[in-house]
Protein backbone atom coordinates (compact mmCIF):
# COMPACT_ATOMS: atom_id res chain seq x y z
CA UNK A 1 0.00 0.00 0.00
CA UNK A 2 1.55 3.80 -0.50
CA UNK A 3 1.80 6.25 2.17
CA UNK A 4 -0.41 9.15 1.60
CA UNK A 5 0.78 12.03 0.16
CA UNK A 6 4.28 12.68 1.89
CA UNK A 7 4.85 16.16 3.51
CA UNK A 8 7.63 18.22 2.07
CA UNK A 9 9.75 17.61 5.73
CA UNK A 10 8.69 13.33 4.65
CA UNK A 11 9.75 13.86 1.00
CA UNK A 12 13.34 15.27 2.04
CA UNK A 13 13.50 12.14 4.53
CA UNK A 14 12.77 9.81 2.04
CA UNK A 15 15.77 10.72 -0.53
CA UNK A 16 18.54 10.90 1.82
CA UNK A 17 19.58 7.66 1.21
CA UNK A 18 19.66 4.86 -1.53
CA UNK A 19 19.85 1.57 -1.18
CA UNK A 20 18.13 -0.12 -3.50
CA UNK A 21 20.34 -1.51 -7.20
CA UNK A 22 22.76 0.14 -8.96
CA UNK A 23 24.08 -0.42 -12.79
CA UNK A 24 26.98 -0.23 -14.31
CA UNK A 25 28.29 3.30 -15.53
CA UNK A 26 31.10 5.34 -16.73
CA UNK A 27 30.84 8.86 -16.12
CA UNK A 28 34.46 9.57 -17.31
CA UNK A 29 33.33 8.05 -20.64
CA UNK A 30 30.15 9.77 -20.06
CA UNK A 31 31.74 13.60 -19.81
CA UNK A 32 34.35 12.51 -23.04
CA UNK A 33 31.83 11.41 -25.09
CA UNK A 34 29.62 14.32 -24.70
CA UNK A 35 32.39 16.88 -25.16
CA UNK A 36 32.72 14.82 -27.78
CA UNK A 37 28.84 15.44 -29.30
CA UNK A 38 28.92 19.23 -28.53
CA UNK A 39 32.91 19.77 -30.55
CA UNK A 40 31.25 17.89 -33.25
CA UNK A 41 28.01 20.25 -32.64
CA UNK A 42 29.98 23.35 -32.62
CA UNK A 43 31.83 22.27 -36.05
CA UNK A 44 28.99 22.05 -38.12
CA UNK A 45 27.08 24.35 -36.90
CA UNK A 46 30.29 26.49 -37.76
CA UNK A 47 30.88 24.72 -41.52
CA UNK A 48 27.43 25.63 -41.88
CA UNK A 49 26.41 29.34 -40.47
CA UNK A 50 30.03 30.71 -39.60
CA UNK A 51 29.56 33.85 -36.90
CA UNK A 52 28.91 37.53 -37.68
CA UNK A 53 31.35 39.93 -37.86
CA UNK A 54 29.84 43.58 -38.44
CA UNK A 55 33.32 45.79 -38.52
CA UNK A 56 32.61 48.56 -36.15
CA UNK A 57 31.98 52.19 -36.87
CA UNK A 58 34.34 54.80 -36.55
CA UNK A 59 34.31 58.42 -35.71
CA UNK A 60 35.73 58.89 -39.32
CA UNK A 61 33.09 56.36 -40.98
CA UNK A 62 30.26 58.50 -38.80
CA UNK A 63 31.18 61.63 -40.13
CA UNK A 64 31.63 60.77 -43.06
CA UNK A 65 28.58 59.01 -44.18
CA UNK A 66 26.26 61.34 -42.00
CA UNK A 67 28.39 65.08 -41.40
CA UNK A 68 24.83 66.56 -40.44
CA UNK A 69 24.56 64.50 -37.86
CA UNK A 70 27.91 64.30 -36.64
CA UNK A 71 28.06 68.33 -36.33
CA UNK A 72 24.99 68.26 -34.64
CA UNK A 73 26.10 65.98 -32.03
CA UNK A 74 29.42 67.71 -31.50
CA UNK A 75 27.35 71.08 -31.22
CA UNK A 76 25.61 69.21 -28.28
CA UNK A 77 28.31 68.24 -26.48
CA UNK A 78 30.16 71.96 -26.79
CA UNK A 79 26.76 73.58 -25.84
CA UNK A 80 26.25 70.53 -22.80
CA UNK A 81 23.29 68.88 -24.39
CA UNK A 82 23.80 65.99 -25.02
CA UNK A 83 22.84 62.61 -23.22
CA UNK A 84 26.56 61.92 -22.43
CA UNK A 85 26.71 65.70 -20.81
CA UNK A 86 23.65 65.21 -18.78
CA UNK A 87 24.15 61.62 -17.66
CA UNK A 88 25.29 62.14 -14.56
CA UNK A 89 27.86 59.28 -12.63
CA UNK A 90 30.23 58.03 -13.45
CA UNK A 91 31.07 60.31 -16.57
CA UNK A 92 29.94 63.82 -14.53
CA UNK A 93 27.81 65.79 -11.64
CA UNK A 94 25.68 67.30 -14.14
CA UNK A 95 22.84 64.65 -13.05
CA UNK A 96 21.83 62.27 -10.16
CA UNK A 97 21.24 59.36 -12.35
CA UNK A 98 18.86 56.94 -11.76
CA UNK A 99 17.31 55.78 -8.21
CA UNK A 100 15.02 53.82 -6.66
CA UNK A 101 12.67 55.56 -4.02
CA UNK A 102 15.73 56.84 -1.37
CA UNK A 103 18.60 54.79 -2.98
CA UNK A 104 20.89 56.56 -5.56
CA UNK A 105 23.45 54.27 -5.93
CA UNK A 106 24.60 55.82 -9.30
CA UNK A 107 24.74 58.91 -7.50
CA UNK A 108 26.27 57.34 -4.15
CA UNK A 109 29.35 55.13 -6.11
CA UNK A 110 30.35 58.45 -8.02
CA UNK A 111 32.10 60.22 -10.75
CA UNK A 112 35.00 57.20 -11.64
CA UNK A 113 35.64 58.13 -15.37
CA UNK A 114 35.11 62.40 -15.79
CA UNK A 115 34.38 63.12 -19.88
CA UNK A 116 33.83 66.97 -20.32
CA UNK A 117 31.86 66.62 -23.00
CA UNK A 118 32.38 70.30 -24.27
CA UNK A 119 36.81 70.12 -23.48
CA UNK A 120 37.14 66.05 -24.29
CA UNK A 121 34.70 66.07 -27.62
CA UNK A 122 35.52 69.94 -28.69
CA UNK A 123 37.89 72.11 -27.37
CA UNK A 124 41.08 69.88 -26.82
CA UNK A 125 40.42 68.08 -30.45
CA UNK A 126 40.47 71.50 -31.91
CA UNK A 127 43.66 72.72 -29.74
CA UNK A 128 45.86 69.67 -31.28
CA UNK A 129 44.98 70.99 -34.98
CA UNK A 130 48.57 72.22 -36.01
CA UNK A 131 48.94 75.39 -38.44
CA UNK A 132 45.86 76.90 -38.54
CA UNK A 133 45.93 79.92 -36.38
CA UNK A 134 42.29 81.15 -37.37
CA UNK A 135 41.53 78.05 -36.33
CA UNK A 136 42.97 78.70 -32.62
CA UNK A 137 41.50 82.40 -32.69
CA UNK A 138 38.32 80.94 -33.29
CA UNK A 139 38.62 78.35 -30.20
CA UNK A 140 40.29 80.62 -27.94
CA UNK A 141 37.27 83.24 -28.94
CA UNK A 142 34.26 80.65 -27.86
CA UNK A 143 36.32 80.10 -24.66
CA UNK A 144 36.90 84.04 -23.28
CA UNK A 145 33.42 84.42 -24.20
CA UNK A 146 30.35 84.75 -21.66
CA UNK A 147 28.43 81.76 -20.86
CA UNK A 148 25.08 83.65 -22.43
CA UNK A 149 27.06 84.71 -25.76
CA UNK A 150 28.18 80.90 -26.13
CA UNK A 151 24.49 79.52 -25.55
CA UNK A 152 23.58 83.04 -28.65
CA UNK A 153 26.15 81.01 -30.63
CA UNK A 154 25.44 77.09 -30.23
CA UNK A 155 21.61 77.55 -30.53
CA UNK A 156 21.29 79.87 -33.68
CA UNK A 157 24.06 76.97 -35.32
CA UNK A 158 21.59 74.31 -34.11
CA UNK A 159 18.79 76.11 -36.38
CA UNK A 160 20.86 76.40 -39.02
CA UNK A 161 21.86 72.73 -38.95
CA UNK A 162 18.49 71.82 -39.57
CA UNK A 163 18.32 73.54 -43.18
CA UNK A 164 22.07 72.54 -43.65
CA UNK A 165 22.70 70.41 -46.58
CA UNK A 166 24.78 67.49 -46.70
CA UNK A 167 26.42 66.61 -50.46
CA UNK A 168 28.94 63.65 -49.83
CA UNK A 169 31.19 64.22 -46.63
CA UNK A 170 30.60 68.05 -47.42
CA UNK A 171 28.40 69.99 -45.56
CA UNK A 172 26.61 73.14 -46.76
CA UNK A 173 25.36 75.01 -43.58
CA UNK A 174 23.60 78.56 -44.12
CA UNK A 175 25.49 81.72 -43.87
CA UNK A 176 24.33 83.52 -40.44
CA UNK A 177 25.76 84.93 -37.25
CA UNK A 178 27.30 82.47 -35.70
CA UNK A 179 30.68 83.69 -33.88
CA UNK A 180 33.84 81.27 -34.25
CA UNK A 181 31.19 78.27 -33.65
CA UNK A 182 31.27 77.69 -37.58
CA UNK A 183 34.68 77.86 -37.97
CA UNK A 184 35.06 75.46 -34.96
CA UNK A 185 32.40 72.96 -36.44
CA UNK A 186 33.79 73.02 -40.09
CA UNK A 187 37.09 72.06 -38.62
CA UNK A 188 36.12 69.31 -36.13
CA UNK A 189 34.06 67.78 -38.85
CA UNK A 190 37.54 68.31 -41.62
CA UNK A 191 39.64 66.67 -38.53
CA UNK A 192 36.86 63.70 -37.69
CA UNK A 193 36.84 62.70 -41.25
CA UNK A 194 40.56 62.23 -41.31
CA UNK A 195 40.35 59.97 -38.60
CA UNK A 196 42.41 62.18 -36.19
CA UNK A 197 39.56 62.16 -33.95
CA UNK A 198 38.90 58.80 -33.72
CA UNK A 199 43.23 59.03 -32.48
CA UNK A 200 42.63 61.64 -30.49
CA UNK A 201 39.86 60.40 -28.44
CA UNK A 202 41.70 56.96 -27.56
CA UNK A 203 44.86 58.40 -26.91
CA UNK A 204 44.35 61.42 -25.09
CA UNK A 205 46.13 60.12 -22.07
CA UNK A 206 48.73 57.81 -22.89
CA UNK A 207 50.02 55.74 -26.00
CA UNK A 208 48.72 52.18 -24.90
CA UNK A 209 45.12 52.27 -24.20
CA UNK A 210 42.36 49.97 -24.05
CA UNK A 211 39.43 52.23 -22.96
CA UNK A 212 37.29 53.43 -26.10
CA UNK A 213 34.78 55.32 -23.30
CA UNK A 214 34.98 58.63 -24.55
CA UNK A 215 34.77 57.56 -28.64
CA UNK A 216 32.01 55.09 -28.33
CA UNK A 217 29.95 57.88 -25.79
CA UNK A 218 30.73 60.49 -28.11
CA UNK A 219 29.45 57.38 -31.21
CA UNK A 220 26.34 56.75 -29.43
CA UNK A 221 24.94 60.29 -28.71
CA UNK A 222 24.46 60.35 -32.35
CA UNK A 223 22.98 58.71 -34.89
CA UNK A 224 25.54 55.95 -36.41
CA UNK A 225 25.09 53.04 -33.73
CA UNK A 226 21.33 53.94 -33.45
CA UNK A 227 20.52 53.51 -37.60
CA UNK A 228 22.73 50.68 -37.61
CA UNK A 229 21.23 48.75 -34.77
CA UNK A 230 17.83 49.60 -36.09
CA UNK A 231 18.68 47.78 -39.11
CA UNK A 232 20.02 44.28 -37.57
CA UNK A 233 16.81 45.05 -34.90
CA UNK A 234 18.67 45.51 -31.62
CA UNK A 235 17.36 47.87 -30.47
CA UNK A 236 15.16 47.84 -27.15
CA UNK A 237 11.64 48.10 -28.49
CA UNK A 238 12.62 45.29 -30.88
CA UNK A 239 13.74 43.32 -27.87
CA UNK A 240 17.40 43.68 -29.48
CA UNK A 241 18.86 42.45 -26.13
CA UNK A 242 18.57 38.73 -27.24
CA UNK A 243 18.82 39.07 -30.50
CA UNK A 244 22.31 39.10 -32.84
CA UNK A 245 23.03 40.80 -35.85
CA UNK A 246 21.94 39.43 -38.87
CA UNK A 247 19.69 36.18 -38.68
CA UNK A 248 21.98 34.34 -35.91
CA UNK A 249 20.63 33.36 -32.79
CA UNK A 250 21.60 35.84 -29.94
CA UNK A 251 22.03 35.61 -25.87
CA UNK A 252 18.11 33.90 -25.50
CA UNK A 253 18.64 33.36 -22.03
CA UNK A 254 17.78 37.18 -21.72
CA UNK A 255 14.48 37.07 -22.84
CA UNK A 256 13.46 37.76 -19.31
CA UNK A 257 15.59 40.90 -18.83
CA UNK A 258 14.76 42.57 -22.14
CA UNK A 259 10.75 41.38 -21.43
CA UNK A 260 10.10 44.02 -18.81
CA UNK A 261 11.48 46.91 -21.38
CA UNK A 262 8.44 45.91 -23.40
CA UNK A 263 5.69 47.07 -21.23
CA UNK A 264 4.69 49.91 -18.29
CA UNK A 265 5.59 51.21 -16.59
CA UNK A 266 9.75 50.59 -17.50
CA UNK A 267 8.36 51.87 -21.11
CA UNK A 268 8.53 54.92 -20.13
CA UNK A 269 10.00 55.25 -15.93
CA UNK A 270 13.45 57.30 -16.40
CA UNK A 271 14.31 54.59 -13.88
CA UNK A 272 13.81 51.69 -15.87
CA UNK A 273 17.17 50.59 -16.04
CA UNK A 274 17.31 50.51 -12.10
CA UNK A 275 14.02 48.77 -11.89
CA UNK A 276 14.45 46.45 -14.27
CA UNK A 277 18.10 45.48 -12.85
CA UNK A 278 16.18 45.29 -9.17
CA UNK A 279 13.33 43.20 -10.58
CA UNK A 280 15.78 40.51 -11.93
CA UNK A 281 18.05 40.60 -9.01
CA UNK A 282 15.13 39.39 -6.98
CA UNK A 283 13.85 37.06 -9.31
CA UNK A 284 17.58 35.14 -9.72
CA UNK A 285 17.82 35.09 -5.81
CA UNK A 286 14.06 33.72 -5.98
CA UNK A 287 15.23 31.17 -8.35
CA UNK A 288 18.35 30.02 -6.03
CA UNK A 289 16.47 29.61 -3.05
CA UNK A 290 13.45 27.36 -4.80
CA UNK A 291 13.42 24.81 -2.64
CA UNK A 292 12.75 26.83 0.43
CA UNK A 293 9.82 28.15 -1.36
CA UNK A 294 6.47 26.68 -0.59
CA UNK A 295 4.52 26.15 -3.80
CA UNK A 296 7.32 26.69 -6.41
CA UNK A 297 9.10 23.65 -4.63
CA UNK A 298 5.90 21.85 -4.81
CA UNK A 299 5.16 22.56 -8.39
CA UNK A 300 7.17 19.18 -9.54
CA UNK A 301 4.63 16.92 -7.77
CA UNK A 302 1.68 19.06 -8.97
CA UNK A 303 2.43 18.46 -12.50
CA UNK A 304 4.32 15.26 -12.72
CA UNK A 305 6.95 14.91 -15.51
CA UNK A 306 8.70 13.33 -13.03
CA UNK A 307 6.00 10.21 -13.34
CA UNK A 308 7.62 10.18 -17.17
CA UNK A 309 10.96 10.34 -16.46
CA UNK A 310 11.04 7.69 -13.83
CA UNK A 311 8.03 5.53 -15.55
CA UNK A 312 10.91 2.69 -15.98
CA UNK A 313 11.48 2.64 -12.09
CA UNK A 314 7.96 3.32 -11.08
CA UNK A 315 6.96 0.06 -13.17
CA UNK A 316 9.67 -2.18 -11.91
CA UNK A 317 9.05 -1.09 -8.10
CA UNK A 318 5.39 -0.45 -8.30
CA UNK A 319 5.73 2.94 -7.11
CA UNK A 320 6.79 2.87 -3.69
CA UNK A 321 10.56 4.33 -2.14
CA UNK A 322 13.24 2.73 -3.73
CA UNK A 323 13.73 -0.78 -1.58
CA UNK A 324 10.60 -1.02 -0.22
CA UNK A 325 8.56 -2.73 -2.59
CA UNK A 326 6.22 -3.57 0.40
CA UNK A 327 6.37 0.21 1.88
CA UNK A 328 7.68 -0.79 5.34
CA UNK A 329 9.98 0.83 6.92
CA UNK A 330 13.37 1.99 5.04
CA UNK A 331 16.40 -0.27 5.49
CA UNK A 332 19.69 1.28 7.28
CA UNK A 333 20.91 4.07 5.14
CA UNK A 334 23.56 3.22 2.68
CA UNK A 335 26.18 5.66 1.34
CA UNK A 336 25.16 7.12 -2.00
CA UNK A 337 26.61 5.72 -5.09
CA UNK B 1 35.04 33.06 -43.73
CA UNK B 2 32.63 31.36 -46.18
CA UNK B 3 29.05 29.85 -44.82
CA UNK B 4 27.36 27.19 -46.60
CA UNK B 5 24.17 29.10 -45.35
CA UNK B 6 24.54 32.85 -45.08
CA UNK B 7 23.25 34.27 -41.75
CA UNK B 8 23.97 37.87 -42.23
CA UNK B 9 20.86 38.81 -43.64
CA UNK B 10 17.94 40.88 -43.14
CA UNK B 11 16.03 38.52 -40.38
CA UNK B 12 12.53 37.56 -40.47
CA UNK B 13 10.71 38.12 -37.22
CA UNK B 14 7.66 37.32 -35.44
CA UNK B 15 5.66 40.03 -34.21
CA UNK B 16 2.52 39.45 -31.57
CA UNK B 17 1.08 43.22 -30.34
CA UNK B 18 4.21 44.00 -28.33
CA UNK B 19 5.83 40.55 -28.21
CA UNK B 20 8.19 40.69 -31.12
CA UNK B 21 11.18 37.90 -31.74
CA UNK B 22 13.58 36.63 -34.25
CA UNK B 23 13.01 33.16 -36.12
CA UNK B 24 16.29 32.74 -35.18
CA UNK B 25 15.68 32.89 -31.63
CA UNK B 26 12.29 31.33 -31.53
CA UNK B 27 13.88 28.07 -33.27
CA UNK B 28 16.57 27.63 -30.63
CA UNK B 29 13.71 27.72 -27.87
CA UNK B 30 11.90 25.84 -29.67
CA UNK B 31 14.20 23.09 -30.30
CA UNK B 32 15.07 23.51 -26.61
CA UNK B 33 11.39 22.22 -26.15
CA UNK B 34 11.30 19.46 -28.17
CA UNK B 35 14.89 17.89 -27.60
CA UNK B 36 14.03 18.22 -23.64
CA UNK B 37 10.43 16.30 -24.38
CA UNK B 38 12.63 13.93 -26.47
CA UNK B 39 14.91 13.45 -23.61
CA UNK B 40 12.04 13.08 -20.72
CA UNK B 41 10.93 10.36 -23.84
CA UNK B 42 13.97 9.02 -24.35
CA UNK B 43 16.14 6.22 -22.47
CA UNK B 44 20.06 7.02 -21.87
CA UNK B 45 22.50 4.96 -24.50
CA UNK B 46 22.97 1.55 -22.74
CA UNK B 47 20.52 1.99 -20.00
CA UNK B 48 18.16 -0.83 -19.51
CA UNK B 49 14.46 -1.15 -17.78
CA UNK B 50 15.27 -0.74 -13.95
CA UNK B 51 15.00 -3.97 -12.15
CA UNK B 52 12.62 -4.57 -9.44
CA UNK B 53 14.93 -5.09 -6.32
CA UNK B 54 14.80 -8.00 -4.61
CA UNK C 1 52.50 18.35 15.96
CA UNK C 2 49.52 16.99 13.87
CA UNK C 3 50.20 17.70 9.80
CA UNK C 4 47.61 19.94 7.35
CA UNK C 5 48.13 17.72 4.65
CA UNK C 6 47.12 14.77 6.55
CA UNK C 7 43.82 17.02 8.05
CA UNK C 8 43.29 18.08 4.82
CA UNK C 9 43.77 14.36 3.04
CA UNK C 10 41.69 12.58 5.38
CA UNK C 11 39.02 15.59 5.46
CA UNK C 12 38.73 15.15 1.84
CA UNK C 13 38.71 11.16 2.06
CA UNK C 14 35.99 11.59 4.41
CA UNK C 15 33.52 13.65 2.37
CA UNK C 16 34.47 12.11 -1.06
CA UNK C 17 36.30 8.70 -0.94
CA UNK C 18 37.66 7.40 -4.47
CA UNK C 19 35.11 5.29 -4.97
CA UNK C 20 32.54 8.40 -4.47
CA UNK C 21 34.09 10.91 -6.32
CA UNK C 22 34.26 8.57 -9.27
CA UNK C 23 32.05 5.84 -9.29
CA UNK C 24 31.73 3.13 -11.65
CA UNK C 25 27.96 2.95 -10.88
CA UNK C 26 25.09 4.98 -10.63
CA UNK C 27 21.47 3.95 -8.91
CA UNK C 28 19.33 1.75 -11.02
CA UNK C 29 16.90 4.28 -11.82
CA UNK C 30 19.05 6.30 -13.50
CA UNK C 31 17.51 5.28 -16.97
CA UNK C 32 16.66 8.85 -18.92
CA UNK C 33 18.36 10.76 -21.10
CA UNK C 34 17.63 14.04 -18.82
CA UNK C 35 20.41 12.50 -16.99
CA UNK C 36 22.62 13.52 -20.04
CA UNK C 37 22.10 17.49 -20.04
CA UNK C 38 24.55 18.14 -17.51
CA UNK C 39 27.42 16.03 -19.13
CA UNK C 40 26.40 17.57 -22.30
CA UNK C 41 26.80 21.39 -20.35
CA UNK C 42 30.38 20.04 -19.03
CA UNK C 43 31.20 19.33 -22.35
CA UNK C 44 30.10 22.50 -23.58
CA UNK C 45 32.42 23.85 -21.46
CA UNK C 46 35.55 22.40 -22.01
CA UNK C 47 34.61 23.06 -25.92
CA UNK C 48 34.14 27.01 -24.70
CA UNK C 49 37.88 26.51 -22.41
CA UNK C 50 39.43 25.09 -25.57
CA UNK C 51 38.62 27.24 -28.01
CA UNK C 52 38.92 30.54 -25.97
CA UNK C 53 42.18 29.05 -25.34
CA UNK C 54 43.59 29.06 -29.05
CA UNK C 55 41.58 32.80 -29.60
CA UNK C 56 43.36 33.71 -26.51
CA UNK C 57 47.21 32.47 -27.86
CA UNK C 58 46.34 34.65 -30.77
CA UNK C 59 44.99 37.81 -29.27
CA UNK C 60 41.70 39.83 -29.75
CA UNK C 61 42.49 40.80 -33.31
CA UNK C 62 43.14 37.38 -35.28
CA UNK C 63 39.96 36.47 -35.87
CA UNK C 64 38.85 39.07 -38.04
CA UNK C 65 41.79 39.10 -40.15
CA UNK C 66 42.35 35.19 -40.58
CA UNK C 67 39.69 32.67 -41.58
CA UNK C 68 41.60 29.78 -39.75
CA UNK C 69 40.63 32.36 -36.87
CA UNK C 70 36.92 33.14 -37.48
CA UNK C 71 36.78 29.35 -37.67
CA UNK C 72 37.76 29.25 -33.90
CA UNK C 73 35.87 32.46 -33.40
CA UNK C 74 32.23 30.10 -34.57
CA UNK C 75 33.14 27.20 -32.62
CA UNK C 76 33.44 29.43 -29.74
CA UNK C 77 29.83 31.55 -30.07
CA UNK C 78 28.36 28.42 -31.21
CA UNK C 79 29.34 26.29 -27.92
CA UNK C 80 28.21 29.20 -26.38
CA UNK C 81 24.97 28.92 -27.67
CA UNK C 82 25.20 25.02 -27.08
CA UNK C 83 26.22 25.87 -23.50
CA UNK C 84 23.63 27.77 -22.63
CA UNK C 85 20.82 25.02 -24.78
CA UNK C 86 22.05 22.17 -22.47
CA UNK C 87 22.58 24.03 -19.30
CA UNK C 88 18.84 25.24 -19.28
CA UNK C 89 17.69 21.91 -20.04
CA UNK C 90 19.68 21.05 -17.20
CA UNK C 91 17.79 23.40 -15.04
CA UNK C 92 14.32 22.06 -16.58
CA UNK C 93 15.27 18.68 -15.61
CA UNK C 94 16.75 18.82 -12.39
CA UNK C 95 13.73 20.92 -11.32
CA UNK C 96 10.73 18.69 -12.48
CA UNK C 97 12.57 15.61 -10.90
CA UNK C 98 12.65 18.34 -7.15
CA UNK C 99 16.53 16.90 -7.42
CA UNK C 100 16.75 19.61 -4.39
CA UNK C 101 15.16 17.13 -2.00
CA UNK C 102 17.05 15.08 0.91
CA UNK C 103 19.26 17.17 1.44
CA UNK C 104 20.77 18.63 -1.80
CA UNK C 105 19.50 22.60 -1.52
CA UNK C 106 23.01 23.23 -1.68
CA UNK C 107 23.75 21.13 -5.38
CA UNK C 108 20.74 23.16 -6.43
CA UNK C 109 21.58 26.76 -5.41
CA UNK C 110 25.27 26.00 -6.59
CA UNK C 111 24.02 25.23 -10.08
CA UNK C 112 21.47 28.49 -10.37
CA UNK C 113 24.76 30.08 -8.86
CA UNK C 114 26.68 28.64 -11.64
CA UNK C 115 23.93 29.70 -14.57
CA UNK C 116 23.84 33.35 -13.10
CA UNK C 117 28.19 34.03 -13.25
CA UNK C 118 27.77 32.51 -16.72
CA UNK C 119 26.15 35.26 -17.83
CA UNK C 120 28.26 37.78 -17.44
CA UNK C 121 30.72 35.74 -18.57
CA UNK C 122 28.87 35.45 -21.64
CA UNK C 123 28.39 39.57 -21.69
CA UNK C 124 32.08 40.26 -21.38
CA UNK C 125 32.59 38.04 -24.23
CA UNK C 126 30.40 39.87 -26.36
CA UNK C 127 32.00 43.05 -25.26
CA UNK C 128 35.19 41.54 -26.28
CA UNK C 129 34.15 40.91 -29.92
CA UNK C 130 35.73 44.59 -31.34
CA UNK C 131 33.01 44.85 -33.94
CA UNK C 132 29.96 46.82 -34.11
CA UNK C 133 28.26 43.95 -31.92
CA UNK C 134 30.28 44.78 -28.94
CA UNK C 135 29.51 48.88 -29.56
CA UNK C 136 26.64 48.47 -29.59
CA UNK C 137 25.90 46.17 -26.15
CA UNK C 138 28.40 48.06 -24.73
CA UNK C 139 26.68 51.28 -25.01
CA UNK C 140 23.26 49.93 -24.74
CA UNK C 141 24.25 47.68 -21.31
CA UNK C 142 26.52 51.07 -19.72
CA UNK C 143 22.95 52.27 -18.66
CA UNK C 144 21.37 48.69 -16.96
CA UNK C 145 25.10 48.83 -15.00
CA UNK C 146 25.56 52.13 -14.14
CA UNK C 147 22.06 52.68 -12.49
CA UNK C 148 22.99 50.36 -9.98
CA UNK C 149 26.41 52.13 -9.46
CA UNK C 150 28.20 49.33 -10.90
CA UNK C 151 29.68 51.45 -13.33
CA UNK C 152 31.84 52.89 -11.16
CA UNK C 153 34.28 50.37 -11.34
CA UNK C 154 32.94 47.93 -14.34
CA UNK C 155 32.95 49.64 -17.53
CA UNK C 156 31.48 47.61 -20.47
CA UNK C 157 32.61 50.43 -22.80
CA UNK C 158 36.78 50.03 -21.32
CA UNK C 159 37.89 46.82 -24.12
CA UNK C 160 40.57 46.06 -22.14
CA UNK C 161 39.06 45.74 -18.81
CA UNK C 162 36.60 43.44 -19.94
CA UNK C 163 38.61 40.95 -21.72
CA UNK C 164 40.68 41.02 -18.66
CA UNK C 165 37.05 39.94 -17.30
CA UNK C 166 36.59 37.61 -19.60
CA UNK C 167 39.45 35.94 -20.52
CA UNK C 168 40.40 34.76 -16.56
CA UNK C 169 38.22 36.40 -13.82
CA UNK C 170 35.21 35.03 -15.15
CA UNK C 171 36.09 31.76 -16.47
CA UNK C 172 37.79 31.13 -13.44
CA UNK C 173 34.39 31.69 -11.29
CA UNK C 174 32.49 29.34 -13.60
CA UNK C 175 35.17 26.58 -13.38
CA UNK C 176 35.16 26.60 -9.99
CA UNK C 177 31.82 26.88 -9.26
CA UNK C 178 30.69 24.37 -11.10
CA UNK C 179 33.67 22.21 -10.23
CA UNK C 180 31.82 22.43 -6.69
CA UNK C 181 28.65 21.75 -7.93
CA UNK C 182 29.72 18.70 -9.52
CA UNK C 183 31.79 17.43 -6.09
CA UNK C 184 28.36 18.56 -4.40
CA UNK C 185 26.65 16.01 -6.64
CA UNK C 186 29.06 13.36 -6.18
CA UNK C 187 28.70 13.97 -2.51
CA UNK C 188 25.30 13.94 -2.34
CA UNK C 189 24.54 11.18 -4.96
CA UNK C 190 21.62 12.00 -7.62
CA UNK C 191 18.51 12.15 -6.02
CA UNK C 192 16.31 9.41 -6.01
CA UNK C 193 12.77 9.00 -7.54
CA UNK C 194 9.84 10.98 -5.43
CA UNK C 195 7.92 8.36 -4.47
CA UNK C 196 4.46 7.75 -6.13
CA UNK C 197 1.70 8.40 -3.21
CA UNK C 198 -1.86 7.42 -2.38
CA UNK C 199 -3.79 7.36 -5.84
CA UNK C 200 -1.11 7.64 -8.01
CA UNK C 201 -0.70 4.66 -10.60
CA UNK C 202 2.94 3.22 -10.92
CA UNK C 203 2.28 3.94 -15.27
CA UNK C 204 2.42 7.43 -16.29
CA UNK C 205 -1.25 8.66 -17.47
Amino acid sequence: MRPARLTNAQLNDAARTYSGPYRHYDIVKEVIVCSGIVTLLAVVLTIVFSSPDLPPSTIKSWSRSLPADFVTTALSELDGSSATAGYGPPYNHNGSGQHIAFIYLQKWLGVSHPVNTAQDYVIQPLRSVPDQPRLQAAVTSYITASAGTQAGWTAAYTKALAKATASGTALAVPPGSYGPVGTMMTALLADAQTGGLDGDLLTSRQFYQTDFTKALLFMADGSALDDRAQAQHLLGTQWGMMNETGSYPGQVWLWLYTFWYQISPFTSSPNADALVAVIMGVLSLGLIIVPFLPGVRDLPRWIPIYRLIWRDWYAGTGGSPPGEPDGSAPPAPAAPG
Amino acid sequence: MGALVNLNNSPYYVHLDFFKMSAANLVVIGLMLVVFALAVYLRAPGAKRARRPK
Amino acid sequence: MSSWTVKLREFGMRKLPPEQLLPDSQPAYMTSAVYLFGALTIGSLVVLLLSGTILALKGPTWWHVQGLGHFFNSIHLWAVELFFFFMVCHLWGKYWMAAWRGGRARVWMSGVVCFLVAIPCAFTGYLSQQNFDSQWIATQGKDGLNSLGVGAFFNPLNFGQMYSYHVFLLPLAVVTLVGGHILLVRRHGIVPPIPLSEGDSARPA
